[in-house]
């Protein structure tokens, strides 16, 4: 029995999934019903599989060719694949509860809850997987139900566009991510991870090879959590429905990327310069989405760069060898940024759709309970204390300073960014004038969305104290905390909130006008055109070889040839008789000669 | 026998025969034809084959050739007027014609018993129809009836590719 | 002294001529010619051997003039079918050239 309920967390929202695309397709009510039901028995199993902590379930194999590849399907219940576990089936359960009120008049609900069912069923795979290829089949599962849930309004261009970038882009890391599995398999023999991990350490003579498997496999995260290069799906997957953008791309799929670093930490920390690759693109892409979300007058779209801002200090954590840190950062970045995420999206909904800030003001009066639990979430991305972004972004700060100056003094200023652009959408969205008609008419949402809101407020808050997030996970725990890191850290806090109150206070429109940040450095461009011109170059050459080698020389010369040599042939029979007697007697010459004379 | 019949009688039959192949008339090619059987049979006279000779003259100088001189004054056949000729093609024809010859030397030369004469026959060969006769109708009865059906199938195939229109 | 040899070799350029007469000539009458002098050759060339193969009997091996009796009326037939047949074509064609007779497009 005891064995059973870690298969039913995953196997409840697939049995909800499968039941509502089925059968319960026209009864909208009744396949909320059932989402909800499955993403709750779920949480239920998580945290008795966490309570008991059970550390082993029945274990089926799947592929067993020999001895050369063993692919089962079974769970690893190790103490960071409980948490998360407990994690992902927690916030998604809020998140199904706010859908309710969110999607509450939506056509396509049943499809959504579907999808959303498979995708609980997905990540939950990804966390318990023990081997990579099941990793990785949950990992693609994943990306396709983002793509899904991103094309939700799919009869709108917009959402269509987005939901197929994402898959692509995403695509293309996976692909690196796989050939990085193919390498360690190939090396080790094993895709198991607890089979990996000890023969990892007979290899460390090949150091260019470590590096380039956990670069590779570093791929699938830089696709996965929207690093840069490939960061550029991540906002236009705002397209998507609100809660959507709260579970996947805020709290769990992007997360999935940095699970999967610390999962195979062993593999990546085996290889330094893997490691410094990491830490730097993980600074880069924080620095880069910082300086984007500036100039952003979308809400959803300032809450993706934070995003990819945030998901950019962790990966600069495992960069920098502090798994602990790391996973601190996602657990409270989790909760902030999906409350952060409902808070917009009960704003958005009580302004009937309208997403753009400058056309919103003085919500605070109106959507006092949004406005409470979004000031929390905002205080907590910022890292103020004492909510929980202050204590996992100053673990990682004050690892930056001890490993990597540069990194630390990047790091610092994203840091002063992010504090700028948050406080910038608090004063703009919440204080103020009403700057439309729509806003002036907002009002609160109603208890099925304000209340996960305000569940989420609190975990924001409490996350951080070591009381609560030490029964989740190994706490990072610096030896010489230097005692200025905090201190410039909370420097940079008011430095940047201060700024942005300064300028953004009683505006009707932005002051600041920065055409690259606004444009976002020109990457869509960017890849747009870089793959006009690659499609132009294989298409000219397609059609070089369609037309000469092919056409002309393939089909024309093999035709040309063929009538050739039968118009030399023909003359053999031309229906002159003495030709004919002409052949025959050179005939007869010729075999006397090889009878005779040979 | 002796070289003094053999030599002229065969000069005769080559010259007579390359005057065929020669000639532009017809009628002039079909006598030379005709003077050329007659140097064969005086050949095979030499041989001792007199049934063969006489069937030679008889048959062929006689009715064959008749046949052919008869067809070409049916026909009316004329000189050939020159016409453009092939050189390329007849210096072809010319070249396998001689190549086969010089095989045909060649592997005459290589048989051994072409060098030797020819051995005596203790038996005089006059008598040579009775034998011949003799091995026909015992060794060869059923080729010799078939023979006689072909000729009869023969004889009716002629009647019928001259009718004018077939019915 | 007269070999066997020498009667072959007569029989050899016999065949040769009547060979190069078929492939060079163009009247068909004269290519029909040519045949009965490539067949008389061969005849010769059986009646030599004939006689060169002599029989403990002491008479020549007349077996191969047996062959040559039915060669000669197989000839006889031979050449009325042909006659028969060019005239046939003489009237199609109105021609008696080789070349002319040939309808083959190429």
């Amino acid at each position: 029995m005891n064995s059973i309920v870690p298969w039913l967390i995953l196997l409840a929202p697939l049995l909800s999934a499968v039941v509502i695309t089925l059968f319960t397709r026209r009864w909208k009510q009744l396949s909320s019903a059932i989402s909800i039901a499955a993403v709750l028995v779920s949480f239920v199993c998580s945290c008795l599989v966490f309570a008991r902590e059970t550390t082993a379930a029945n274990q089926f194999t799947w592929i067993n060719i020999g001895g050369t590849l063993n692919v089962p399907l079974a769970l690893t219940l190790d103490h960071l694949s409980r948490m998360m576990a407990v994690l992902v089936s927690g916030i998604g359960a809020l998140i199904h509860i706010y859908s309710l009120g969110y999607m509450r008049d939506d056509e396509g609900k049943s499809r959504y809850f579907a999808a959303l069912s498979l995708f609980m069923f997905a990540m939950l795979g990804i966390v318990l997987a023990n081997n990579f290829v099941m990793l990785f089949m949950f990992w693609e599962l994943v990306g396709f139900t983002s793509y899904v849930l991103i094309g939700h309004w799919f009869y709108r261009n917009a959402a269509a566009d987005a939901a197929k970038k994402a898959f692509i882009t995403t695509r293309i890391g996976d692909f690196g991510f796989m050939i990085g599995i193919l390498t360690i398999w190939m090396a080790t023999g094993s895709v198991i991870f607890s089979e990996i991990a000890p023969r990892i350490s007979t290899l460390t003579s090949h150091s260019t090879f470590l590096t380039a498997a956990a670069l590779l496999i570093f791929c699938g995260a830089v696709g996965k959590s929207a690093q840069f290069p490939l960061h550029v799906w991540l906002p236009d997957a705002m397209e998507g429905p609100t809660p959507i953008s709260a579970l996947i791309h805020a709290a769990t799929m992007v997360a999935a990327g940095v699970y999967m670093l610390v999962r195979v930490a062993f593999i990546v920390q085996a290889s330094q310069t893997a490691l410094l690759v990491v830490a730097w693109v993980g600074t880069i892409t924080a620095a880069m989405a910082g300086l984007i979300a500036t100039q952003q007058d979308d809400i959803k779209r300032i809450l993706a760069y934070s995003t990819i801002s945030q998901l950019g200090y962790m990966m600069m954590a495992v960069g920098l060898a502090s798994n602990d840190a790391a996973m601190f950062h996602l657990f409270t970045h989790a909760f902030f940024k999906a409350l952060l995420f409902l808070g917009g999206g009960s704003v958005i909904v009580a302004l009937h759709h309208e997403q753009n800030i400058w056309k919103m003001g003085g919500l605070s009066r109106k959507l006092p309970i949004t406005f409470a639990t979004f000031a929390v979430g905002a205080l907590a991305l910022i890292g103020c204390p004492p909510f929980s972004g202050f204590f996992s972004k100053d673990a990682i700060l004050a690892l930056a300073y001890k490993h990597n100056p540069a990194i630390f003094a990047i790091a610092l200023f994203t840091a002063f960014l992010t504090a700028f652009y948050v406080v910038r959408m608090l004063v703009i969205v919440f204080v103020g004038k009403p700057r439309s008609e729509i806003a002036r008419e907002g009002r609160e949402s109603p208890p099925v969305m304000t209340v996960p809101l305000i569940v989420l407020a609190l975990l924001a808050t409490l996350g951080g104290f070591a009381f609560f997030a030490r029964n989740f996970l190994p706490l990072p725990i610096e030896k010489e905390v230097a005692s200025f890191v905090p201190v410039f850290a909370i420097l940079a806090l008011i430095f940047g909130a201060a700024l942005a109150i300064a300028l953004y206070r009683n505006r009707a429109s932005d002051p600041i006008d920065v055409e690259l940040l606004r444009h976002k450095f020109y990457f869509d461009e960017l890849y747009s055109w870089l793959i006009r011109w690659t499609q132009e170059l294989l298409a000219r050459i397609s059609a070089f070889v369609d037309r000469w080698i092919i056409d002309a020389a393939a089909v024309g010369g093999s035709s040309r040839g063929t009538w050739g040599i039968g118009a030399l042939l023909r003359l053999i029979q031309v229906g002159n008789l003495q030709a004919y007697v002409f052949l025959f007697g050179l005939g007869v010459v010729a075999i006397i000669y090889f009878a005779v004379f040979r | 026998m002796s070289p003094f019949l053999f030599w002229p009688f065969a000069l005769l039959t080559l010259i007579f025969g390359a005057a065929v192949v020669i000639n532009r008339n017809p009628v002039a090619s079909a006598l030379s034809l005709v003077v050329s059987f007659l140097g064969l049979s005086a050949l095979f006279m030499s041989l001792d084959a007199f049934f063969v000779g006489i069937i030679q003259v008889l048959v062929y100088a006689g009715a064959v050739m008749v046949l052919f001189l008869f067809i070409i004054m049916l026909l009316n056949l004329r000189a050939e007027v020159g016409r453009r000729i092939n050189w390329l093609a007849s210096a072809g024809g010319i070249a396998v014609a001689i190549a086969l010859l010089v095989q045909i030397f060649l592997v005459i030369d290589r048989f051994q018993p072409a060098a030797k004469a020819f051995p005596l026959l203790s038996r005089s060969p006059i008598d040579d129809v009775r034998n011949i006769g003799a091995l026909l109708f015992s060794n060869y009865n059923l080729p010799f009836q078939i023979v006689g059906v072909l000729v009869l199938v023969a004889t009716i195939g002629v009647v019928l590719l001259s009718k004018r229109e077939l019915r | 002294m007269i070999t066997l040899g020498d009667y072959l070799i007569v029989s050899g350029i016999l065949f040769s001529i009547g060979f190069a007469g078929v492939m060079l000539r163009r009247n068909l009458i004269v290519i029909l010619m040519s045949l009965e002098l490539m067949l008389n050759a061969a005849n010769l060339s059986l009646v030599a051997f004939s006689r060169f193969r002599v029989d403990p009997s002491g008479l020549p091996n007349y077996n191969a003039q047996v062959f040559v009796f039915f060669v000669i009326t197989v000839a006889a037939a031979e050449v009325a079918v042909g006659l028969a047949i060019l005239v046939a074509l003489f009237r199609a064609r109105e021609t008696t050239d080789v070349k002319d007779i040939s309808r083959l497009k190429f």
